[in-house]
């Protein structure tokens, strides 16, 4: 029991000096720089000019209102379509081949994906490519805004394509836990149609179990800032772009603006996770008196198949946009209307002298180190709540999710000042420790529950047998544990190296990833180069599923019975 | 071209009959800068501006054991934001920066911060090439006063790219932008104001219809901007529902609308290389036919330079590193068309016959302008200038 304290004691310290306390610090550089302090602009008085600056930059109000319908949008739709899609292929498709279908989608960085898919849309892009100029007469590309576009479209597909897949997994593991089964023979035996027995039965049991996924989404959907760069409109961009452009702008007191648009911008994601919960608070109230009425729905069916559809030609668009990216790579000259290359090459993969092979060494350097100390951060967690034999307390959860709620651009830029300060900035370390906030939430989600769900009875068995509680975790957990931890690993190593922020402002620049480069260069006019980086990056993560895959059936190869159940 | 290098080496040893301070200062910056990395903060959009400085840092390694780290930028104020942050910090001393390209707005605003190491660049050895009288282009940037604070190295003119077997018949001047935008709606844009690029398109404007193009030259006042803009407004606004995508979307750099040109989705782009098209044709990035062409009364041009920030961890390296880009054989290099094609900034009267011909033996190609197609170069307004009129842009237009 002792033992169990000291363990949870380190996992406290190593979590509050190393997430909760840096979120803070950065978080109060940047308030006091937009409560107008920043002495090294000579900005010494507390005042509330940054925020009347604020208001009179051009295109606020625009940037705002952009942020707000691309990110609510975009959870909203995602939420719609994952669940028509759900209620349709539930039963109709095995758990593992939708996840074989979903680990492309899950696996490739935001930013790989919108570069693919400008290219994929753009007026001159593939589609129009493909249909002309036989089907549309174009020989050369209309002037439509397909991507960019004023409204934010292109960039909430993208965030579509991103988002659905995400959900669909955390659906599918929901729905893992409940007799869905029964409730669907019951609800047909009464005479509810499909859909309807969907939104009336199933999901509300489903929706607390993904509530926080959705929060995640929601709040990420606020706040990107690579795809909207790549997608979103320009002139003005979303919020999270144009605080970006603030603080990198050669008007060196526009920080102090910067800094009150950061506050505002994790103003906007905890006001939309609070409107987001009225919301759900209203459709409780609605729901009972819809569910109390008694409607059978058959008329449901279609909006679930309209659904599915749209889903399916978002999963297309972003196979296409991925495709589009390899074929670029190999490409020489392929100009409009051609639907491929006039010629190919291989210049773009036998150049490292534009420095991919770097970049993918960093990249791979920093993914490994903060996913092992992630993985181990993460067990150690696991293990001491084992031996407290105590679930999660609620703050204990929060903690863990917070990095994800918070938006990232509201504490990186004042992270930096303190690290900085601490002398670690521009290097490794200050990249994978700045990554591991966001690795570790997202090994610990992947890890919880089948921790939780191993069979105690092997533990107990081993307790019997004399093994102390170290040796029960070497020798029967986590060998029994490598699937989950393979799969941890492996989301853990992807979330690291799609980061883009905290590699960009704790690297200072000097620390080049490809997803770095990647983002650097699709402002670049070299799409071959950019197909390089894109392959290599949304290559990486398969990498890891793959190998996710193979280390247990060689580890289990004659332990059959733990390939299966275990994740 | 070894040979010429050496040439060009001795002749910086060649007088040491008098070892003047300088000299003897120079060999300590050489001792000081063994060993060191020099981290040069340079925008990474051009692959050929890229693979040019991993040349240079080969060079510098061999010759002077100073290894070139570019940091690969896509805005150069991002460097600067680096080198305040750290001044936020406290770091004085041993900062991330070593060397910026630099000019313009960046550079009046570190320079008028305290931001910058120096006055160096009149004390480097290969400064005698350069001509630094005060009025010359590489003593003024943007107009503001360079007092050894930068360092020259590539020039600059402003140039429209075009693919000749689209265009026949390109514009003559800035006004002829609006006929050709009414004859072909669509297909004439500038990058975002935001981007240099794009400011620069209106500053050739501004200069072609401001109706005192002198008082460009002297710091804006209210007055002045208002007299001075009016007549670019009009035609701006007259042309703005013409461009691509009505005016309400611009690509976010000049990399991103030479992709467009590529595409044919656009008829013109913009470059501050002379050489852009000839290069991009080599590079397979647009078709053969692409060309240049500057406006008929001169286009903006500048010298681009590289600054070291006064907190510099390697400034002897970053010192040994720029006075290498203004050896005449690195010119001769970085001029040639096969390598970054950007003209020498070096004084031509300043060289010796042997180094003059090794310019003169560089090759051509159809797509790369000689000097006379580029016309009289004018003189980039006081960078004031810019900054408000990036300003005033954003607030008519970003809505």
């Amino acid at each position: 029991m002792r033992d169990g304290r000291a363990l949870r004691t380190v996992v406290a310290v190593a979590l509050m000096g190393g997430v909760v306390l840096p979120i803070l610090a950065g978080f109060a550089q940047t308030t006091r720089a937009a409560f107008g302090i920043l002495p090294a602009i000579g900005a010494q008085d507390w005042s509330l000019v940054p925020w009347h600056q604020l208001l009179a930059l051009p295109g606020f109000s625009t940037s705002l209102r952009l942020t707000l319908v691309t990110g609510l949008g975009s959870t909203l739709l995602a939420l719609v379509l994952a669940v028509g899609f759900c209620a349709l292929a539930h039963g109709r498709m095995s758990h593992a081949a939708m996840g074989r279908m979903l680990m492309p989608f899950l696996a490739a960085p935001h930013a790989a994906l919108a570069i693919g898919l400008a290219f994929l849309l753009a007026p001159s892009g593939w589609i129009a490519r493909l249909l002309s100029p036989g089907l549309t007469g174009w020989t050369r590309p209309p002037d439509l805004a397909t991507v960019n576009d004023g409204w934010g479209v292109a960039l909430i597909i993208g965030l579509l394509i991103k988002e659905v897949p995400f959900l669909l997994l955390v659906i599918g593991a929901a729905l893992g836990q409940l007799p869905v089964r029964a409730h669907l023979n019951a609800g047909r035996a009464l005479g509810y149609g499909r859909g309807v027995l969907w939104i009336k039965v199933i999901m509300p049991q489903v929706y607390p179990l993904i509530r926080l996924p959705i929060f995640i989404v929601l709040a990420f959907a606020l706040s990107v800032v690579d795809m909207a760069i790549i997608l979103g409109p320009s002139n003005p961009p979303t919020l999270a772009v144009a605080i970006v452009r603030w603080f990198s702008s050669p008007d060196t007191a526009l920080i102090l603006p910067a800094s009150a648009a950061a506050l505002l911008q994790a103003g906007i994601v905890a006001g939309a996770i609070g409107a987001w919960i009225g919301a759900e608070a209203v459709a409780k109230r609605l729901g009972r008196w819809w569910l109390r009425r008694g409607g059978r729905g058959h008329r449901a069916e279609p909006g679930l198949w309209a659904a599915s559809a749209v889903v399916m030609a978002l999963l297309m668009l972003g196979a296409l946009a991925l495709v589009g990216l390899v074929v670029w790579s190999f490409a020489w000259r392929w100009s409009f209307p051609q639907a491929l290359p006039q010629s190919w090459s291989l210049k773009g993969w036998m150049t490292p002298g534009n420095g991919w092979g770097r970049a993918l060494e960093a990249t791979v350097i920093i993914g490994i180190s903060a996913t092992l100390a992630s993985l181990a951060l993460a067990i150690a967690w696991l293990e001491g709540e084992d031996r407290a034999r105590r679930g999660r307390a609620a703050w204990a959860q929060a903690l863990i999710y917070l990095p994800l709620l918070v938006p990232q651009i509201g504490f990186l830029y004042g992270l930096n000042v303190l690290f900085l300060k601490l002398g670690v900035s521009g290097g490794m370390l200050a990249v994978i420790w700045a990554q591991m906030l966001f690795v570790f939430p997202y090994v610990m989600i992947a890890l919880s529950d089948p921790w939780r769900a191993l069979d105690r009875q092997h533990l107990r068995a081993a307790a019997a047998l004399g093994a102390g509680p170290w040796r029960r975790l070497w020798v029967v957990k986590l060998p029994m544990l490598v699937r989950p931890l393979m799969v941890a690993a492996a989301i853990g190593f992807a979330v690291s190296v799609a980061q883009y922020l905290p590699t960009l402002f704790m690297g200072a620049g000097r620390v080049a990833t490809l997803t770095t480069e990647a983002v650097t260069l699709a402002s670049g006019s070299d799409r071959r180069v950019v197909g390089v980086y894109a392959v290599l990056q949304a290559g990486l993560p398969f990498l890891a599923y793959g190998a996710a895959l193979l280390v247990p059936a060689v580890v289990y190869r004659n332990r059959r019975g733990l390939l299966g159940g275990a994740a | 071209m070894r040979s010429l290098m050496i040439a060009a080496l001795g002749l910086g040893l060649a007088t040491p009959a008098l070892a003047t301070p300088t000299q003897v200062d120079w060999q300590q910056t050489l001792d000081a800068a063994r060993g060191q990395t020099v981290y040069w903060n340079a925008w990474g959009g051009d692959a050929r501006t890229n693979a040019f400085i991993a040349w240079v840092g080969a060079q510098t390694e061999a010759k002077y054991g100073v290894k070139v780290e570019q940091v690969k930028l896509s805005d150069t104020a991002t460097a600067v934001t680096q080198v305040i942050s750290e001044k936020a910090a406290g770091k004085d001393a041993g900062g991330s920066v070593d060397m910026i390209w630099i000019n313009g707005p960046n550079f009046l605003s570190m320079k008028s911060q305290g931001l910058l190491h120096g006055p160096f660049a009149a004390d480097l050895p290969n400064a005698k090439y350069l001509d630094l009288s005060p009025s010359s282009a590489a003593s003024v940037d943007f107009t503001v006063p360079v007092e050894g604070y930068e360092s020259a190295w590539r020039l600059a003119r402003f140039v429209f790219t075009y693919d000749s077997a689209v265009v026949t018949d390109p514009p003559r001047d800035m006004a002829g932008f609006l006929d050709y935008a009414q004859a072909h709606p669509g297909r004439v844009t500038h990058p975002d104001v935001s981007n240099f690029m794009g400011a620069t398109f209106l500053k050739q404007a501004l200069i072609e219809f401001a109706p005192d193009p002198a008082a460009l030259q002297l710091p804006v006042t209210d007055a002045a901007f208002e007299a001075a803009v009016a007549p670019l407004w009009d035609w701006y606004d007259a042309m703005r529902p013409f461009m691509w995508r009505e005016g309400k979307t611009f690509p976010e750099n000049q990399s991103v609308q030479q992709q467009l040109l590529n595409d044919g989705e656009v008829d013109f782009g913009v470059s501050f290389d002379p050489a852009s098209a000839a290069g991009a044709i080599a590079e397979g990035l647009l078709p053969d036919t692409a060309r240049v062409f500057v406006p008929r009364g001169g286009s903006i041009g500048n010298i681009s330079f590289v600054a070291i920030p006064y907190n510099a961890a390697h400034a002897a390296g970053a010192e040994v590193v720029a006075n290498f880009l203004l050896d005449p054989a690195t010119q001769a290099h970085q001029q040639n068309i096969e390598v970054l094609g950007s003209f020498s900034v070096l004084d031509p009267a300043k060289l010796s016959a042997d180094e003059a011909a090794v310019f003169a033996a560089l090759p051509s190609s159809p797509a790369l302008p000689n000097l006379q197609d580029l016309g009289p170069t004018l003189l980039e307004p006081h960078a004031s200038w810019m900054t408000r009129l990036v300003a005033a842009w954003g607030e008519r237009y970003t809505k």
